[in-house]
């Protein structure tokens, strides 16, 4: 295989122009419809936080009173993930809403099936919009197809008068106005956006890590004028995104070739046609990381890239490929660093790939901790408690 | 590895021209189409973006170009043979004349499965349980999906998650996660406004064209749901 140099704008200084962006500012219609009265618009609670996008405009960024609209793949099959958001915002005491009624975004089978249509997905969206609304709540997507989908959604919205009519006409029916957020988050960007305060909670050492970053095609390529991109990473060439935490923590970011390539996860491919997606996720992806940067860990920030980064490296290890690299989500580097427990919190026993030498180089007794879960597993077997609790979980 | 793709004139002969025409026009109705589509400066940016490109006898430009020519015949083919090995991860997206591959691709993908093409059915073969999934609970997957014979190329790892499923799931400090069947709790009335949106948008029509069986399944599951929630006019035939 034949890697392409590492191309690197060090010899000029990117200034983003917000008033010379090659494309429009959703958000300006977003308001203007508001003001025609064709939909709620809710603010980004204050105090917020302010990054900047691509082309150099401020996106808000909620610190609290946040709807956690949740990923499927990361509930059902790496849920430390989601946990690790939770245990981020609990540890600085901030509101947010855990919802029961949200649906997924139903995106992923939509890309995978086309089993659906451009009415039902925004239909989809805009029910958990006003699902948010009801309750007072802002919206923070946790999942990186979800965030690209609803905001290809949003510009279907805006642009579409018929299908606008339509959905409005089943909200209508189900009870429920029109709702579209001021922003369009996802949490990876409010983890960023809260780098310094975590940084400054730190307990774990990790300046001695060297990470690799696999940014989300979903986070960044879909509607790519929204990514949150810093002149200060890469030079304003790429999204800051994960790179720009993962640095505030000490963390070593090391550039590999194929940054721009997808995960291999292809949707369907994952589910039915995984020759694919473990093919490409080890070969373009896991062993040119390995290669070029020899990380400690691999990080993320999307349901579908943890699992297809991570998983696929267990059938190509039979194959003697370069393998064995952790791969973690920006969340749980983040709850880690300030002292989160790696099961209880990460729930890392969900993760296929072996992290232990990772944990073990971070100072963390691997064998005692596991030992401090399954003492907690076993008091749910006998029966003397239910569930392990946020407060076992914070002890 | 697949095959080479064979992109000779009128490969399905089987197939009039008329009815490659008509599944042309349908794709071109798509609201979406003008804004995906604009034609195509064959620089094959997209192409070296592609992963399914490296992997699959497969080109985002190839589509692009047929779709811009409005070649009928060629299209029904990439329709048939091409499309199902996108991944839908949009680094096409990259073209300098402001294309959307992949975007034409989701438009296409519809058109099969909405006419109910043979090759859609069988690249969705094994797929049925997760649209089961998606419909039924509005989650893609869900724990209890974990099994070893699902994913043998995942390892043991997975065997151990399903021995332990139930405790490990309880293990789960957020509430909202103490789930086996779905990723979280979803209460009764959300999933009853999820039917009826798949209800008003006509969605169960377009599981009908892949799979009838699941279609009846599901349709016997839902219209019983949303009778106990007092939607007793509802029916989805």
């Amino acid at each position: 295989m034949i890697h392409l140099p590492v191309l690197k704008a060090v010899d000029r200084e990117f200034e983003a122009k917000p008033e010379e962006a090659p494309k429009e500012d959703i958000r300006e219609a977003v308001l203007q419809l508001e003001k025609e009265g064709e939909w709620i618009v809710p603010r980004v609670p204050e105090p917020f936080m302010e990054v900047k996008t691509k082309f150099g405009r401020t996106k808000k960024i909620p610190v609290e009173k946040t709807w956690h609209h949740k990923s499927c793949g990361q509930c059902g099959h790496i849920p430390g993930y989601s946990t690790s958001i939770f245990w981020l915002n609990r540890a600085f005491g901030l509101d947010y809403h855990d919802p029961t009624d949200q649906t997924s975004c139903t995106a992923w089978n939509y890309y995978a099936s086309a089993t659906s249509n451009p009415e039902a997905q925004a239909a989809v969206a805009m029910r958990n919009f006003a699902a948010a609304h009801e309750v007072g709540y802002f919206p923070i997507i946790h999942c990186g197809t979800s965030f690209g989908h609803y905001k290809e959604v949003r510009q279907a919205l805006v642009h579409q008068h018929d299908l606008r009519r339509k959905v409005k006409k089943i909200m209508e029916k189900l009870g429920k106005p029109l709702v579209m957020p001021e922003e369009i988050v996802h949490y990876s960007e409010w983890v960023m956006a809260m780098k310094d305060r975590i940084a400054e909670r730190q307990v774990i050492d990790m300046s001695h890590i060297t990470a690799t970053v696999h940014p989300a095609c979903h986070y960044h390529k879909l509607v790519e004028e929204d990514a949150v991109y810093d002149s200060e990473i890469y030079g304003a060439q790429r999204t800051a995104i994960v790179t720009g935490t993962l640095q505030a923590l000490g963390i070593n970011v090391g550039d590999y070739s194929t940054w721009f390539d997808c995960c291999g996860f292809g949707f369907r491919h994952i589910l039915v046609s995984r020759d694919f997606s473990r093919s490409f996720a080890v070969q373009r992806k896991i062993e040119v990381m390995i290669d070029e940067v020899k990380p400690d860990i691999t990080v993320t920030h999307d349901t579908g890239c943890v699992t297809t980064l991570d998983q696929s490296q267990f059938a190509a290890k039979a194959h003697g490929k370069k393998v064995g690299l952790p791969v973690l989500a920006d969340s749980q580097v983040a709850a880690l660093a300030m002292g989160a427990h790696p099961y209880k919190v990460l729930q890392l026993h969900w993760h296929n790939t072996d992290n232990k030498a990772f944990l073990r180089k971070i100072g963390i007794d691997v064998e005692k901790t596991w030992a401090e879960f399954e003492a907690e597993t076993e008091k749910i077997k006998r029966g003397e408690k239910q569930f392990l609790t946020w407060e076992d979980a914070e002890k | 590895m697949k095959q080479a793709l064979d992109l000779s004139y009128n490969k399905y002969s089987d197939v009039s021209f008329e009815e490659k025409e008509r599944l042309m026009e349908e794709m071109k109705a798509d609201d979406r189409w003008h804004h995906i589509l604009y034609g195509c400066y064959e620089c094959g940016i997209c192409v070296a973006a592609c992963p399914s490109a490296r992997f699959y006898d497969f080109s985002p430009r190839i589509i692009a170009q047929a779709a811009a020519r409005e070649d009928a015949d060629l299209l029904y083919t990439l329709m048939n043979d091409s499309v199902w090995d996108c991944s839908q991860c949009f680094s096409c997206d990259r073209c300098p004349r402001q294309n959307s591959p992949g975007q034409i691709i989701t438009v296409m993908r519809e058109v099969a499965v909405k006419n109910g093409l043979k090759t859609a059915k069988e690249a969705l073969e094994g797929y049925g349980r997760i649209i089961y999934k998606i419909m039924a609970t509005g989650s893609q997957v869900s724990p209890d999906m974990l099994q070893p014979n699902a994913f043998p190329d995942w390892g043991g790892h997975v065997k151990e998650i399903s021995d332990n499923l139930d405790v490990w799931r309880k293990a789960l400090p957020p509430e909202t996660l103490h789930t086996t069947e779905t990723g979280w709790y979803v209460t009764d009335k959300t999933i009853i406004e999820l039917y009826l949106i798949w209800h008003m948008t006509g969605v169960m029509d377009l599981i009908k064209g892949v799979d009838e069986g699941l279609h009846m399944i599901l349709v016997d599951v839902m219209e019983e749901r949303l009778e106990e929630a007092g939607y007793d006019d509802v029916n989805f035939d």
